[in-house]
């Protein structure tokens, strides 16, 4: 049972890497932008690859009349993410703690498993509903309307996961630090939970 | 009969056999090697050239930035002319760079820029040059590419000597090539002889920031003092300087100044006279000039004119300066890199004189003199010349070295580039240039350490090396390998202006450190507006400010109203743009200025008086968008006596 606590403590401890390291990174990538041009998403905000790079995106989204990124204090998920996955790591340790001197069992760390998944898929759910609305809510004033074969305005919606183009752009959608640092802890904790199954047997 | 045909058969076999000659030696140079050539200088498609070279732009004023070894023109770097391409010398910020003690002057004429170095090797921090007609010295950044700063050499004319850099930066000089009153007075010309003077300044360099200082001027005879470089190495602490017309001729120079058989090398210990400045020494004389300085964080250039120079009689400190004869008016001066060797290039003769260092320490030791010229002693030629390079060729200018024992020269005369062997003195090798020859540059190749890969020629004479365009042509360059025992001339390309010399860097030393944009954060200029919410126009009786932005693709105000006949309107854009190559430009209709090119984050100002009532447009000059033909305005110009409201917009939102 102390291995699996302890797999259990630093699994969830893992989570507190996203409060240094971004969860997403989304870039774009063109001729005239040799180096690129990008965004990271943390917990509690977006931030550019380089310190311009949200302005920069902003400038170009103009033209298709997508809004500005979002500040801080512009999306309640920059305040309540934070809060959820400080929240989840502290619970995961306590239990992972709480293992360790044998007060609960390894069920425990399923049932904690089980319900960041939740809150995780949640998560993913809020985002991609966030950029469906982000990249197809456009200025109806907008410098340039673009339609797809059938006549319907194109979608700006970056994927989810994985690379698409946009007009001129090719966009790359992918897990950054922070999030590998998460998965990374939640297989731990599920570890945790299947060592302390077998010692269980 | 008979004589005249085998004679025109003789005649007619010999050009036959010239032809074959001729046509077997092209074939020769546009074959399998020619295409190795090519390869050479190929730099493929957005791959970078190994080298910057910075090129004087002589009459242009400017300083052109190219690539090597493709001969690509990078940059045309604005120093000591108007430049209505973006602005400089038009702009409310940059005129002050232009002020001297004669007033606003439009014009220079650059020679020899130097790059800045540490230890005697190239460091890239700053990059000199100098003024030739009216005594002046720039800097410029080698972070930004843009003039930082210019001193003007008051007491001097003719600014030739200059702006060589010592081997920490601890001084650039500035000489006289073209003697004067010194103080200057009217007085009769023909009475030149022994009352004119040559004063050379040695200006103290900031080493944190590379601002410049007057320290003193050495108050020389009257002679012509062309060229110079510092002593390196062993030599540090010592600057040399070549003169011609000894003979103090005031007219018809061209054959009066060149009757003596010897000129002089002055041989200045400039530690020691700044050592004697430090304590006190030299007087205060009269002199104004003015110092013009660009400050990055206001964007904004301002003339400080300043009063007095601390000048030097070199006969009052002892063991300062010498004189060495050498042959025949000589032109440049040059120092190898273990600073041991001296090179006078006799630009009227055939050959170079190599003095030794060790040589003149012994001589100044054992007060080895021939005499004195007005009281400077003048060192015995045979005590200090160390060898001869005898080098059939006519009318050597300037040596550059290749850091591997060679020297390399050029011939104006007898349009070549020859090659010799330091220490034998002996020719190794030589190339025709076309043509007419003037200056040559190594990177690094006035230094402790060259980077002897490379040579180009800058050649005075371009005639038929490129397609024709009238009877005015750019000059010329030639570029050499010099990897080999042989130089082997690679390729040709024009130059602007006409390059008088040129300094060149490896580009990993620099290019990392160039600025890509100006953050908006640190812009602390006056009139800037950070934000569209910032615009504004202000009125203060006939002047009218206008804080616009520009960012893709309008202005900000784009229209304006209330403008009067009579106005004097200064328009301060912003480019709020915060990303790499993204200027806008300013044109306004009618403007007597020019336009304006503002770089990310930068706040220029360019003036307007309109003269006609109307609504007139502005627009951006700079293809920065889709939609830059979108990117213009209007200002509403009404009668001096009108009472149109001062009132601006975008789209439409009316402010007062």
């Amino acid at each position: 049972m102390k291995a699996a606590s302890i797999s259990m403590i630093i699994g969830s401890a893992l989570l507190l890497g996203l409060f240094i390291f971004p969860l997403w990174s989304i870039s774009l990538e063109a001729p005239q932008y040799p180096s690129g041009i990008g965004m990271y998403i943390h917990l509690d905000g977006l931030q550019g690859h380089e310190k311009h790079d949200i302005q920069n995106i902003d400038g170009l989204n103009h033209y298709i009349g997508m809004r500005k990124l979002p500040k801080q204090d512009e999306m309640w998920e920059f305040s309540v993410f934070p809060i959820v996955v400080g929240g989840m790591a502290i619970l995961g340790i306590l239990i992972g703690l709480l293992g360790f001197f044998k007060k609960v069992s390894y069920k425990w760390f399923l049932g904690w498993l089980i319900l960041m998944t939740v809150l995780g898929v949640a998560g993913m759910f809020d985002f991609n509903a966030w950029m469906t609305d982000y990249g197809t809510n456009l200025d109806p004033k907008a410098i340039m309307k673009m339609t797809d074969a059938d006549g319907n305005p194109l979608s700006y919606k970056p994927p989810l996961f994985g690379s698409k183009d946009i007009l001129n752009f090719k966009a790359h959608s992918y897990p950054a630090l922070g999030a590998i640092l998460m998965g990374t802890g939640m297989f731990l904790t599920f570890i945790a939970y299947f060592i302390g199954l077998k010692k269980a047997k | 009969m008979k004589t005249i045909q085998k004679f025109l058969l003789g005649l007619s076999a010999g050009l036959l056999l010239v032809g074959c000659g001729n046509t077997s030696k092209d074939s020769s140079n546009s074959g399998a090697m020619s295409s190795s050539n090519a390869e050479k200088v190929y730099v493929p498609p957005g791959e970078h050239d190994e080298f910057y070279a910075f090129m004087s732009g002589g009459y242009s004023g400017n300083l052109t930035v190219y690539g090597l070894p493709s001969g690509r023109m990078l940059k045309e770097i604005p120093v000591f002319s108007q430049f209505p391409t973006n602005g400089y010398g038009y702009s409310e910020e940059s005129k002050a760079m232009l002020n001297t003690s004669f007033g606003f002057i439009p014009w220079g004429d650059a020679h020899h820029p130097d790059i800045s170095q540490t230890d005697g090797v190239l460091d890239g921090r700053w990059i000199f040059i100098n003024e030739n007609n009216t005594p002046r010295i720039a800097r410029i950044s080698l972070t930004t590419f843009e003039t930082e700063e210019i001193i003007e050499i008051p007491n001097s004319a003719g600014n030739h000597a200059s702006s060589f850099v010592t081997e920490n930066t601890e001084y650039i000089v500035a000489g006289t090539r073209f003697a004067v009153p010194n103080p200057q007075k009217d007085m009769p010309i023909d009475e030149m002889k022994g009352e004119f003077k040559g004063p050379l300044s040695f200006i103290s360099i900031d080493q944190e920031h590379g601002h410049m200082n007057l320290d003193f001027q050495l108050n020389m005879p009257g002679f012509n003092y062309d060229l110079a470089h510092p002593g390196r190495d062993k030599s540090h602490g010592w600057f040399f300087f070549t003169s011609y017309n000894t003979e103090e001729a005031h007219s018809m120079q061209e054959v009066n100044a060149s009757q003596n058989d010897k000129d002089f090398i002055a041989a200045v210990n400039w530690k020691k006279l700044a050592e004697y400045v430090k304590n006190g020494g030299g007087t205060k004389v009269a002199g104004t000039y003015a110092h013009n300085v660009y400050d990055e964080s206001t964007m904004t250039a301002t003339t400080e004119m300043k009063e007095g120079v601390i000048s030097v009689d070199p006969r009052n400190v002892e063991g300062a300066v010498y004189y060495m004869p050498v042959p025949k008016s000589p032109h440049g001066l040059d120092v190898d890199p273990s600073g041991q060797y001296i090179i006078g290039n006799g630009k009227l003769s055939t050959q170079l004189s190599v003095y030794s260092f060790d040589k003149m320490m012994k001589a100044i030791e054992n007060k080895d003199y021939d005499g004195d010229a007005y009281g400077i002693p003048i060192l015995k030629f045979d005590s200090v010349l160390e060898g001869v390079v005898d080098s059939g060729g006519l009318g050597p200018l300037h040596t550059e070295f290749d850091g591997k024992g060679f020297g390399y020269t050029t011939f104006f005369i007898s349009s070549e580039v020859v090659k010799w062997k330091i220490g034998t003195w002996e020719v190794v090798d030589r190339l025709p240039s076309f043509y007419s020859v003037g200056h040559l540059t190594i990177p690094g190749g006035n230094s402790r350490k060259p980077f002897g890969k490379y040579m180009f020629s800058m050649n005075k004479i371009t005639k038929d090396r490129y397609l024709p365009t009238g009877p005015e042509l750019e000059h010329s360059a030639q570029l050499y390998d010099i990897s080999g025992d042989k130089m082997d001339l690679l390729l040709d390309f024009p130059t602007h202006g006409e390059p008088h010399y040129a300094a060149a860097i490896p580009a990993d030393l620099i290019k990392s450190k160039s600025k890509k944009y100006y953050d908006l954060e640190e812009n602390n200029h006056k009139y800037a507006a950070k934000s569209e919410a910032a615009t504004r126009v202000e009125r203060n009786g006939n002047e009218v400010h206008v804080y616009a932005t520009t960012v893709r693709s309008h202005f900000a105000p784009d229209n304006i109203e209330g403008i009067k006949v009579g106005d004097k309107v200064y328009f301060h854009i912003t480019n709020l743009e915060q990303d790499f190559d993204v200027p806008h430009g300013f044109a306004v209709i009618g403007a007597n200025t020019s336009e304006i090119l503002i770089m990310p984050g930068q706040t220029k100002t360019i003036t307007w008086e309109p003269e006609r009532e109307g609504v007139w447009p502005f627009y951006c000059t700079d293809f920065c968008s889709a939609l830059h033909q979108e990117m213009q305005g209007y200002v509403r110009v009404s009668g001096k006596n009108s009472s149109t409201k001062l009132r601006w917009s975008l789209d439409d939102e009316w402010k007062e």
